[in-house]
């Protein structure tokens, strides 16, 4: 049995994730959740003093916007469409009797407006647009959502549906580089303080085809994005917990955000995986939250 | 083939300037050249010449002239059309 499976039975057994029969779509027990809330807390510790505006979104986005962010161009494989049945009485009866013969029911299911979310900020650059232009200061924004991915695995580090928290940054390019940078060295800094191994590195996104190796060298080669990487289910490949990404001026020009002087803005955003963190922290300290090492029990408010 | 790779240029590099007002050694990404049209001008050049990028020349390196592009595909034609 491999290490992935092996982590996976044991948050299974210890009721921590709850099976579905679906890979990458798990339940979360009470207490997988409040250690997510306790980290969130620890990060609004570390963010929360810098005014960001926060807002929350449901995981799915209008399907206007999600087309505009050119998402089918980079990660078609990755994404999720909503679709519904929409038609009448016979519609309805030749639905039944397909599904009764175990037929492809969902081939007549239509496109709705609602896409799932693929990440918590996409739904915040047409807000933000709609606005006009940024204050003088720019914006700096606080998301969380569950987001969709499709890539089925059994690795529990990798799940099709769970949330990010993130914050985005708007504003000129020293502006946004300088945050992504103070939440680098946040990052490294509260992953210590909750006894997490950790190493930061260059990355890129799983863009796809041969198309998308040339956006990912582009990307490594340029230096925009990196990842707080920690073990989970491996030692020698840890998994991607927090992202650090500078997008240079393109969403800014992709969706029309502009400077108070009338400039397009530079944007950035951290990400923080939030069920992979928790898995972190389990695969890391046990499934005993109990046990956790009392250093570790503090910095998340557990009380002895 | 400097003249095929600028016309490759104009139809899929999305340039906010024309591609004759560019010389062979201009920096394209400075002209405009977006990460994603670097890509539809790789995708276009390996139809028009038949050829295929190895992963070592995935890079904006390799796109970053119209100079470079032609070394490029020099390189994986084997042809040295260096009087062109």
């Amino acid at each position: 049995m491999d290490m992935q499976t092996s982590l996976l039975d044991r948050l299974f057994d210890s009721g921590l994730l709850i099976d579905t029969g679906v890979e990458g779509l798990y339940g979360r027990s009470g207490a997988f959740e409040d250690v997510i809330a306790r980290f969130e807390r620890l990060i609004d510790a570390y963010g929360g003093r810098d005014g960001a505006e926060a807002m929350r979104f449901p995981p799915g986005m209008n399907r206007a916007h999600f087309e505009t962010s050119g998402y089918m161009k980079s990660f078609p494989q990755l994404a999720g469409t909503v679709h519904s049945f929409c038609g009448g009485d016979a519609d309805h009866m030749n639905l039944l009797q397909c599904m009764e013969v175990n037929g492809d029911w969902t081939k007549d299911q239509k496109a709705t407006d609602i896409v799932l979310t693929p990440a918590a900020c996409y739904p915040l650059y047409p807000t933000i647009a709609k606005r006009g232009r940024l204050p003088a200061k720019g914006g700096l924004y606080d998301l969380q959502s569950y987001c969709f991915r499709h890539e089925p695995s059994n690795d529990p580090a990798r799940q099709q549906l769970f949330r990010m928290r993130e914050y985005v940054c708007m504003g000129t390019q020293e502006h946004v580089t300088e945050f992504r940078q103070t939440w680098m060295d946040r990052g490294l800094e509260m992953m210590a303080k909750v006894g997490l191994d950790v190493t930061m590195d260059v990355a890129n996104d799983p863009f796809f085809g041969r198309a998308g190796r040339m956006m990912a060298n582009n990307q490594r080669d340029q230096n925009l994005k990196f990842e707080l990487l920690i073990p989970v289910t491996s030692a020698a490949k840890p998994t991607a917990c927090m992202s650090f990404n500078y997008h240079q001026d393109a969403f800014g020009a992709k969706w029309g955000l502009n400077l108070e002087n009338g400039d397009v803005a530079h944007t950035a955003c951290v990400g923080f995986g939030l069920e992979r963190i928790a898995l972190a922290l389990f695969a890391r300290h046990g499934m005993d939250i109990a046990t956790w090492p009392a250093d570790v029990r503090k910095v998340l408010g557990y009380q002895d | 083939m400097k003249q095929k790779i600028r016309d490759i240029l104009a139809k899929h590099g999305g340039l906010p300037v024309p591609v004759d007002t560019l010389a062979d050694d201009a920096d394209l990404y400075a002209a405009g050249l977006s990460s994603f049209a670097s890509v539809q001008v790789m995708l276009g050049i390996e139809e028009a010449f038949d050829v295929e990028f190895p992963d070592n020349l995935l890079n904006r390196k390799s796109f970053q002239s119209i100079a470079a592009i032609t070394r490029a595909v020099e390189g994986l034609t084997g042809s040295a059309e260096a009087a062109e």
